[in-house]
């Protein structure tokens, strides 16, 4: 074992995800030597996003202020709201740029083996926010898999009586994948969501 | 035996790094199997869907050291499809899951009953025609039934009397008034004929039961279970009794 210090270095930086007992010592070495200016940066900025950062109060999204860019963005469609799982997710759909809409962050999937319902979420927030009558369409983005189809289920009960428009983004093949390797599941679902090629 | 294919239900899955995933799986020989799925996170997966929970798969394994890897998967019944557009079902399902795996403790030990069990029962509970917490309570009695803790419904458990007072989970079913312990509950007369309709697959008797047998039998079963388990059964709180009794008569 090494001296307290860098072992507590050693220690601290294995409990991130992904960094193992020697990728802990390789980054701990590599701090050692490295210019004391950019260790400083980055213990800076270690404490900057603790301190700074916290969850958008409209729509649960990491930020910097009480709300976030997107929420604050007078440019933004007020009447669509994009329900997604975690700000990972916001971050995917905006690369893509065909949305204008705000979001709506629920902080995970319902899955009730891990015992997580409903009010483990922030569905009371997106009722709140739904109850002014302004959101017409709301689009479920929650992930293709079980907990996210689920939640999405779950959701589109909810909201049903409130009359508004409610969608959930299409599933099936990927784009650059092969046919004959797609399961069941995913070529069903691509058929039901086929169509019409208007050429 | 460094390859084995072995067709199964898949119970739950856990994260694993970047793009994997750890699943759980009651198979109809070997028992249950955790295998790691690589790369089944990834959109252009091989897998795709196919080893998401409640679906019957025919799967290889490859035995690993710590954990046997999934190398190839095709579908026999995706149950996770038709379930997850009905809540109730949904949450039902999901605690049959956690109950199927929670009953079969060691790995790869066979449990053909339990796994023949969990099949039927998804099966029953996808088909539509019975309420889903019904489905779910013949589930756990008949889990309960297999791995040996069976309650004692028309005599009592302790002297065999035939007039029963009372339900003690303790004592592993009805008693009668001698035997009875402190804190049993005096449950009605038909939630326990429910319970030995639902023990025996009595549908009929099952369906025509009255709403509040039902809760009753509900109650019962699930603290019987968890009792037995040793062990709480997450997914049962966040369960729906769905639609109302009186449309599945």
């Amino acid at each position: 074992m090494y001296e307290g210090v860098v072992q507590n270095l050693i220690d601290e930086l294995g409990l991130l995800p992904g960094v193992g007992p020697k990728s802990a010592q390789r980054i701990a070495f590599h701090l050692l030597s490295a210019d004391p200016a950019d260790v400083k940066r980055l213990a800076h900025a270690l404490l900057e996003v603790k301190e700074k950062v916290r969850f958008c109060r409209v729509c649960g999204n990491v930020a910097a202020e009480e709300e976030c860019r997107i929420c604050r963005d007078q440019r933004r469609d007020p009447h669509v709201i994009c329900v997604v799982e975690e700000s990972k997710d916001v971050v995917a759909i905006e690369k893509t740029r065909e949305f204008r809409g705000r979001y709506h962050v629920l902080g995970g999937a319902i899955s009730p083996i891990d015992g997580v319902g409903p009010d483990d979420l922030r569905v009371r927030e997106l009722m709140a926010r739904l109850a002014d009558g302004e959101v017409t369409e709301l689009i479920l983005a929650t992930d293709p898999n079980l907990e996210g189809e689920a939640t999405a289920t779950y959701l589109a009960r909810l909201v049903k009586p409130m009359g508004l428009k409610v969608t959930r983004l299409a599933s099936g093949l990927p784009v650059g994948g092969d046919l004959e390797y797609a399961d069941e599941v995913t070529l069903g679902r691509a058929f039901e969501g086929r169509r019409l090629l208007d050429v | 035996m460094s390859l084995y294919r072995d067709e199964g239900v898949v119970l739950r899955t856990h994260k694993l790094g970047e793009a994997d995933r750890i699943i759980t799986i009651l198979t109809r020989r070997t028992g249950k199997v955790r295998a790691v799925a690589k790369g089944v996170r990834k959109t252009k997966s091989r897998f795709g869907a196919r080893l998401e929970p409640f679906t019957h798969v025919d799967v290889q394994f490859h035995t690993g050291r710590s954990l046997d890897m999934v190398t190839q998967c095709e579908t026999i019944r995706p149950y996770g499809e038709p379930l997850v557009s009905d809540y109730p079902r949904y949450t039902a399902g999901t605690a049959m899951l956690e109950t199927a795996d929670r009953l079969t403790l060691g790995e790869k030990e066979p449990a053909l009953r339990q796994f023949l069990l969990l099949v039927g029962g998804l099966r029953t509970l996808v088909d539509g025609s019975h309420e889903p917490r019904l489905v779910l309570d013949a589930f756990f009695l008949r889990s309960l039934a297999v791995a040996g803790y069976a309650p004692a419904l028309s005599e009592c458990a302790r002297c065999g009397a035939e007039a029963v007072r009372a339900f003690a989970i303790v004592a592993g079913g009805v008693v009668c008034g001698n035997c009875r312990p402190s804190g049993a509950a005096v449950p009605a007369a038909e939630t326990i004929a429910l319970m030995i309709a639902l023990l025996r697959g009595d549908w009929e008797a099952a369906d025509a039961s009255e709403a509040r047998n039902r809760v009753e039998c509900s109650g019962l079963v699930a603290a019987y279970l968890q009792w037995h388990l040793e062990h709480g059964i997450r997914s049962l709180k966040h369960v729906e009794r769905g639609v109302a009794p009186s449309e599945f008569r």
